[in-house]
C-alpha cells in the first residue's frame, strides 16, 4: 500500500463519514458543518487527482460559497424547524432502499467500464501548461466558450432569479 | 497507484448518500445540502475519469467547472425558493408542502 | 260514317257530360244542364240515326250492325266487346233515347230552373217553396251517368258489357234514390234498393259464371243465335233438381231480372224508391233500368226457353218465369188498389207491368213481351212525369195557400214557415187533391192518355194492342191459368187507374192546396205531349195481321221477330182474349169512375169498408216489408253489430291484439327489470363507472403532493426498468 493510498482511504473514509453525518444529523447547524467537512474531503481527493485548480474552485466556490449559504439559510429558517422532532419524514425507508439501488446499479454500471481495472494513471502530458491550458479552453471559439457563456448567462439568471423569488411581498401600491 | 475503481465507488456511494438525504430529509436546506452531495459525487466522478482515461483533453475539467456554476446557481435559487416558501406558509418541512395533492 | 260507328258514339255524350259536370262545371246551372241535354241531344241523335238504319235493312237479325274490339287478353284468345244492333236492340234503343231525352228536358222545369235560389233551402232537402233545386248540377251529372249506363247495356253484344252497364245504373239508382240524402226515409230507400237489387245481382253472376264455363263466350251471337250452343247447354244435365245447364242458368239469369224489375219476392225496394226526385221515378223505376230487366230476360229468351219449341209443355224454367211474372201482376195491381200516394200506386203498377212482361217471355210470347216493353215505358214514363207535374202544382199550390193562411194568421211563421203551418198536408197524397183538370190541363189531358194507355182502352191506345197481344198469346197456347191471372190484373189495374184519374183531376178540390194549383212550365208539359203522341201511335206499328185481314202488315211482329233464329208465329185470332181484354178494360175503367167520383175532402177510401180488413191488408202491403225486416234485415244487423263487430272485432281480433301488446309490454318490462337495469345499467353501466371511481380513489393516493415520494417512486421504478433492459435481457 503506497502512501497515497493510504491518504486517499483516509480522504474517502473521512467524505463519506461526514456525508453520512450530513443526512442524519438531526441538527441542521452540525449538519452543514459537516457538509463543510465533506466539501473539503472532496477537495483533497481532487489534489489527489491533480486537478489542483479544481480544488482550488471547490474550497472557494463550494465552502466559501454554498456551504456559507446553506448556513444562512438554516438560520433564517431556524425559528420554526427546531432541532427537535423527526428529522426524516415517512418514507426514509423507501429513500433508503433507494438509495441502495441505486448504488448497486451504479456499480454495476462502472463494472463495465473497460478503463476500470486500470490502477496507474497516465502520466499528464503537460502538467504544468495545465491551468493555462483550462484557460484557454474556455474562451477559445472552436472549443468550450459557449458553455463557458452560457454559464455565465445561468449565472446571471439565477441571480436575478433568487432575487425576484427571495424579495419579500410588495409592501404598497406604486412601488417598482 | 490507485485504481480507478476506487474513486469510482466512492463517487457511488457518496451519490447514494446524498440521494438518501434528499429523499429521507424533512427540512427543506437540508435536502439542498443532499443534493450539493450528490454534485460533488459528480464531478468527482468526473474527475476521476478525466485522469484515467483522457488526461490528454481538458474537456473533463472544463465540464467539472461548469458543474460548479451548475451547482452554485441552483443552489442560490433553490435557496431563495424555500425562503420565498418560509415566507408564505411559515413552514420548511417538504411534506407540508403539499399543494399538489389530490 | 257506318251505323256501327255510330252505335259505338251512341253512349259517349252523357258520360262525357257527367265527367264536364262533375270536373268543371257543377257551379254554374246553365252550363250544367244545358250540357246534359244536349249529350242526350247528341244521342238520341245518333240513336235515331242509327235506329232509321237499322229500320230499313232488311233481314237485320240475320245480318245485324256488330263490331267488336279486343279488350281483356285471356290466354290464346282476348275477351271481346262490341255493339251489337239487332232488332230487338234496336226498338230498345229507340225508345230508351225518347224517354231518356224527354225526361232530361223536364227534369229543367222539375227542379225549378230559372227560380231563385230560397236561402231556407238546404242541399241534401227537397225545396220548400220551389225555389230552385240546390244541387240542380249533381242531378244532371247523375243522370248523364245513367245514361250512359243504360245506352252501354243496350248497344252491348255480350253478357260482360250488359253486366257493366247493369251495375253502373245500380249504382246511379242508389245515388238518386238517396238524392235528397237529407231525408231519413231516402237513406233508407236507397240502401234498400242496392241491397235487393244485390240479392238478385248475386244470382245473374253465378249464371254468368256458368254459362262462361259451359261455352267459354258471354257473346249473344254465339250463344243465343248459334243452334249447337243451345242445343248442348239444353241436353247438358246441370246436377240441380233435374234441370239442364240451360234451364239452371236461365234460371240464374232470370233471378237478376226479378232483382231489377222488382218482381215478386224481390219487388220490395221499388215503391220505397219513390223517394227520389219525380224525373228519376220516371226514368229509373219505370221507363229504363227496370225494363232492363225485362229487356235482359227477353234477350235471353233463346236460353230460357232452350229445349222447348212452339206448341210443347213449357220447360221447368219457363214455368217458374211465367209463374212469377203472372204471380207479380196480380199481385202488385191488388196492393195498388189502396195506395193514397199518387206516385206509390204508379210503382206498383210498374211492378204489376213488369210482371206482364216476364209472364209473356214465361209463355213463349217473345214479341209479345218485346211489344209491351215498347209501349210501357212511353206511358209509364208519361204517367211518372204527369204526376210530377201535379205535385209540383200541389206544392205550389201549398205555398200559395199558406201566404193566405199566414196572412190570416200573422205570427205563426217559424223557421220552416210554410211547412210549419201545415206540414201535414202531403202534396203527394190522391186524397188531397181533386178538380185538378181546371187547374192543369195540358197535364190532365195527358195524364188521362196515359192512363188509359196502361188501362189497355181499346183500339186508341197503346197498351191495348201489347197487352191484348199476351193475352191472345196466352189463351192461344192454352196456358189458361196464366190467361185468367192476366186478365184479373187487367181488370184491376184498368180499376185503380181510374180511381188514380178521379180522386187526382176529377171531382172538386178537396183541399186549399188543390185548389191553388196551377199548370206546369212548359218544359215539363212539351215532354208530357210528346210522349203522350208515343203513348197512343206506339201501338199501331204491331196491329195482328189477322184484325186487317192481312192487309197491313205486322211491321212489328216481322222486325222484331227478325232477332230469334227461327221466326215465332203469329198467335192465331180467338174472340175470347179480345172480348176478355177489351171487358176488364172498360169494365174496370167505368167501375174505378163510378166508385171514386163522389169523394169528398176528409172522407176516407170508399173502397175500405167493403173490402173490410182485405183494404188493409192490402194497404200494408201483405206485409212483406215487415216480414222481409224481421227475416233477413235484423239478422243481418244483428251479424253486423254484435257478431262482427262486438264478438269477432272487438273481442277476438281486439282481444287478439290487446294480449300481444300485454305479452310486449310485459316482456318489454322483464327486459328492463331483470336485464336491462341490472346487467346492462348496473353491471356494465354503473359497475363500471364504480369501478374506474373505486380504481380512481384508490390511485389518488398516489398524489400525496409530496415531491420526495414522487421521487423515490421514480427512482425505484426506473431502477428496476433499466435493471431488466440491461441486465435480465442482454
Amino acid at each position: 500500500m503506497t502512501a497515497l493510498q493510504i491518504v486517499f482511504l483516509i480522504a474517502a473514509a473521512f467524505t463519506l463519514l461526514s456525508a453520512l453525518l450530513v443526512v442524519t444529523r438531526p441538527n441542521l447547524v452540525h449538519a452543514s458543518l459537516w457538509l463543510i467537512a465533506s466539501l473539503a474531503g472532496v477537495a483533497v481527493l481532487f489534489v489527489l487527482l491533480e486537478a489542483g485548480f479544481l480544488a482550488a474552485v471547490q474550497v472557494v466556490i463550494y465552502i466559501g460559497a454554498i456551504a456559507i449559504l446553506i448556513i444562512f439559510a438554516v438560520m433564517l429558517t431556524r425559528r420554526v424547524m427546531s432541532d427537535s422532532g423527526p428529522q426524516v419524514n415517512r418514507n426514509w425507508w423507501g429513500a433508503a432502499l433507494s438509495a441502495l439501488l441505486i448504488f448497486g446499479g451504479l456499480l454495476g454500471l462502472f463494472s463495465q467500464v473497460p478503463a476500470v481495472g486500470s490502477a496507474f494513471p497516465a502520466a499528464i502530458a503537460n502538467a504544468d501548461g495545465l491551468l493555462e491550458d483550462l484557460g484557454r479552453s474556455l474562451v477559445d471559439v472552436n472549443r468550450y466558450v459557449l458553455p463557458f457563456e452560457v454559464a455565465s448567462v445561468l449565472l446571471l439568471a439565477a441571480m436575478i432569479g433568487a432575487i425576484v423569488i427571495a424579495r419579500p411581498a410588495a409592501r404598497e401600491e406604486g412601488e417598482e | 497507484m490507485i485504481p480507478l475503481s476506487w474513486f469510482l465507488i466512492l463517487a457511488a456511494a457518496l451519490f447514494s448518500i446524498g440521494l438518501y438525504g434528499v429523499l429521507a430529509r424533512r427540512n427543506a436546506v437540508a435536502i439542498l445540502m443532499g443534493i450539493e452531495l450528490m454534485l460533488n459525487a459528480v464531478n468527482l466522478n468526473l474527475v476521476a475519469f478525466w485522469r484515467y482515461v483522457a488526461p490528454g483533453s481538458i474537456a473533463g475539467q472544463a465540464f467539472a467547472v461548469m458543474v460548479f456554476a451548475v451547482a452554485a446557481s441552483e443552489a442560490a435559487v433553490g435557496l431563495a425558493l424555500i425562503l420565498s416558501i418560509y415566507r408564505q406558509r411559515s413552514t420548511v418541512a417538504a411534506e407540508e408542502i403539499n399543494l399538489l395533492k389530490w | 260514317m257506318t251505323p256501327e260507328l255510330l252505335t259505338w258514339l251512341i253512349p259517349l255524350p252523357p258520360i262525357l257530360a257527367f265527367a264536364v259536370i262533375v270536373l268543371l262545371t257543377h257551379r254554374s246551372n246553365r252550363l250544367s244542364h244545358t250540357l246534359a241535354v244536349g249529350a242526350m241531344f247528341v244521342s238520341w241523335g245518333l240513336a235515331m240515326t242509327v235506329f232509321w238504319a237499322a229500320i230499313t235493312t232488311p233481314e237485320l237479325g240475320q245480318r245485324p250492325f256488330a263490331s267488336s274490339i279486343d279488350w281483356l287478353p285471356s290466354g290464346v284468345e282476348a275477351l271481346r266487346i262490341g255493339i251489337l244492333i239487332d232488332p230487338l236492340s234496336a226498338i230498345t234503343l229507340f225508345f230508351v233515347a225518347w224517354t231518356c231525352l224527354a225526361i232530361f228536358v223536364y227534369s229543367i222545369g222539375y227542379h225549378n230552373y230559372g227560380k231563385p235560389r230560397d236561402p231556407a233551402d238546404r242541399a241534401g232537402l227537397p225545396p220548400h217553396k220551389g225555389g230552385i233545386e240546390p244541387m240542380y248540377a249533381r242531378f244532371f251529372a247523375f243522370i248523364s251517368l245513367f245514361a250512359f249506363g243504360m245506352l252501354t247495356l243496350v248497344i252491348s253484344d255480350n253478357l260482360l258489357l250488359l253486366f257493366i252497364g247493369w251495375e253502373i245504373m245500380g249504382l246511379c239508382s242508389y245515388l238518386l234514390i238517396g238524392f235528397w240524402y237529407g231525408k231519413d226515409s231516402a237513406k233508407k230507400a236507397m240502401v234498400k234498393a242496392f241491397i235487393t237489387t244485390r240479392v238478385g245481382d248475386v244470382f245473374m253472376l253465378l249464371g254468368i259464371a256458368y254459362l262462361y264455363s259451359a261455352t267459354g263466350t258471354l257473346n249473344y251471337r254465339e250463344i243465343l243465335f248459334n243452334e249447337e250452343v243451345l242445343h248442348s247447354l239444353a241436353e247438358a244435365p246441370s246436377g240441380v233438381l233435374g234441370m239442364s245447364a240451360a234451364g239452371l242458368i236461365g234460371l240464374l239469369l232470370f233471378l237478376g231480372t226479378v232483382g231489377k224489375s222488382a218482381q215478386w219476392p224481390l219487388h220490395v225496394w221499388l215503391p220505397d224508391a219513390m223517394e227520389g226526385p219525380t224525373p228519376v221515378s220516371a226514368m229509373i223505376h219505370a221507363a229504363t233500368m227496370v225494363s232492363a230487366g225485362v229487356y235482359f230476360a227477353v234477350r235471353f229468351f233463346p236460353l230460357l226457353t232452350a229445349g222447348w219449341a212452339e206448341g210443347e209443355p213449357l220447360t221447368v224454367t219457363m214455368r217458374v218465369v211465367a209463374f212469377i211474372g203472372a204471380f207479380t201482376a196480380l199481385f202488385a195491381a191488388t196492393i195498388a188498389l189502396a195506395q193514397r200516394d199518387i206516385k206509390r200506386v204508379l210503382a206498383y203498377s210498374t211492378i204489376s207491368q213488369l210482371g206482364y212482361m216476364v209472364a209473356a217471355v214465361g209463355i213463349g210470347a217473345y214479341v209479345a213481351a218485346a211489344f209491351h216493353l215498347v209501349t210501357h215505358a212511353f206511358f209509364k214514363a208519361l204517367l211518372f212525369l204527369g204526376s210530377g207535374s201535379v205535385i209540383h202544382g200541389m206544392e205550389h199550390g201549398l205555398a200559395a195557400s199558406s201566404t193566405n193562411a199566414a196572412q190570416a194568421m200573422p205570427g205563426q211563421e217559424g223557421p220552416a214557415g210554410v211547412h210549419k203551418a201545415h206540414a201535414h198536408v202531403d202534396a203527394q197524397d190522391m186524397f188531397n187533391m181533386g178538380g185538378l183538370r181546371r187547374k192543369m190541363p195540358r197535364t190532365f189531358v195527358t195524364f188521362v192518355i196515359g192512363g188509359f194507355a196502361l188501362a189497355g182502352f181499346p183500339l186508341l191506345t197503346a197498351g191495348f194492342w201489347s197487352k191484348d197481344e199476351i193475352l191472345a198469346d196466352a189463351f192461344g197456347n192454352g196456358h189458361l191459368a196464366v190467361f185468367l191471372t192476366l186478365a184479373a190484373a187487367a181488370l184491376l189495374t184498368a180499376f185503380y187507374t181510374m180511381r188514380q184519374i178521379t180522386l187526382t183531376f176529377l171531382g172538386e178540390p178537396r183541399t186549399e192546396a188543390a185548389r191553388h194549383a196551377h199548370e206546369s212550365t212548359a218544359t215539363m208539359t212539351v215532354p208530357l205531349l210528346v210522349l203522350a203522341v208515343f203513348s197512343v201511335a206506339a201501338g199501331w206499328v204491331g196491329i195482328p195481321e189477322s184484325w186487317t185481314g192481312g192487309r197491313v202488315p205486322n211491321w212489328f211482329h216481322s222486325f222484331v221477330g227478325g232477332t230469334l233464329l227461327e221466326h215465332p208465329p203469329a198467335a192465331p185470332f180467338h174472340w175470347a182474349p179480345l172480348l176478355t181484354s177489351v171487358g176488364v178494360s172498360l169494365g174496370g175503367l167505368l167501375l174505378g169512375w163510378l166508385v171514386y167520383r163522389r169523394v169528398a175532402a176528409g172522407a176516407p177510401d170508399p173502397a175500405r169498408k167493403p173490402l173490410g180488413f182485405v183494404y188493409t191488408v192490402l194497404e200494408r202491403k201483405y206485409g212483406f216489408d215487415e216480414f222481409y225486416d224481421w227475416a233477413f234485415v235484423r239478422p243481418a244487423y244483428w251479424f253486423a253489430e254484435t257478431f262482427s263487430y262486438l264478438w269477432i272485432d272487438r273481442g277476438v281480433i281486439d282481444g287478439i291484439l290487446h294480449a300481444v301488446a300485454r305479452t310486449a309490454l310485459r316482456l318489454g318490462s322483464i327486459f328492463r327489470n331483470y336485464f336491462d337495469k341490472p346487467v346492462v345499467n348496473g353491471l356494465m353501466g354503473d359497475g363500471t363507472a364504480s369501478v374506474v371511481k373505486w380504481a380512481g380513489r384508490q390511485l389518488r393516493a398516489v398524489q400525496t403532493g409530496r415531491v420526495q415520494q414522487y421521487l423515490i417512486a421514480g427512482l425505484i421504478v426506473t431502477g428496476i426498468l433499466l435493471s431488466y433492459v440491461l441486465v435480465v435481457r442482454p
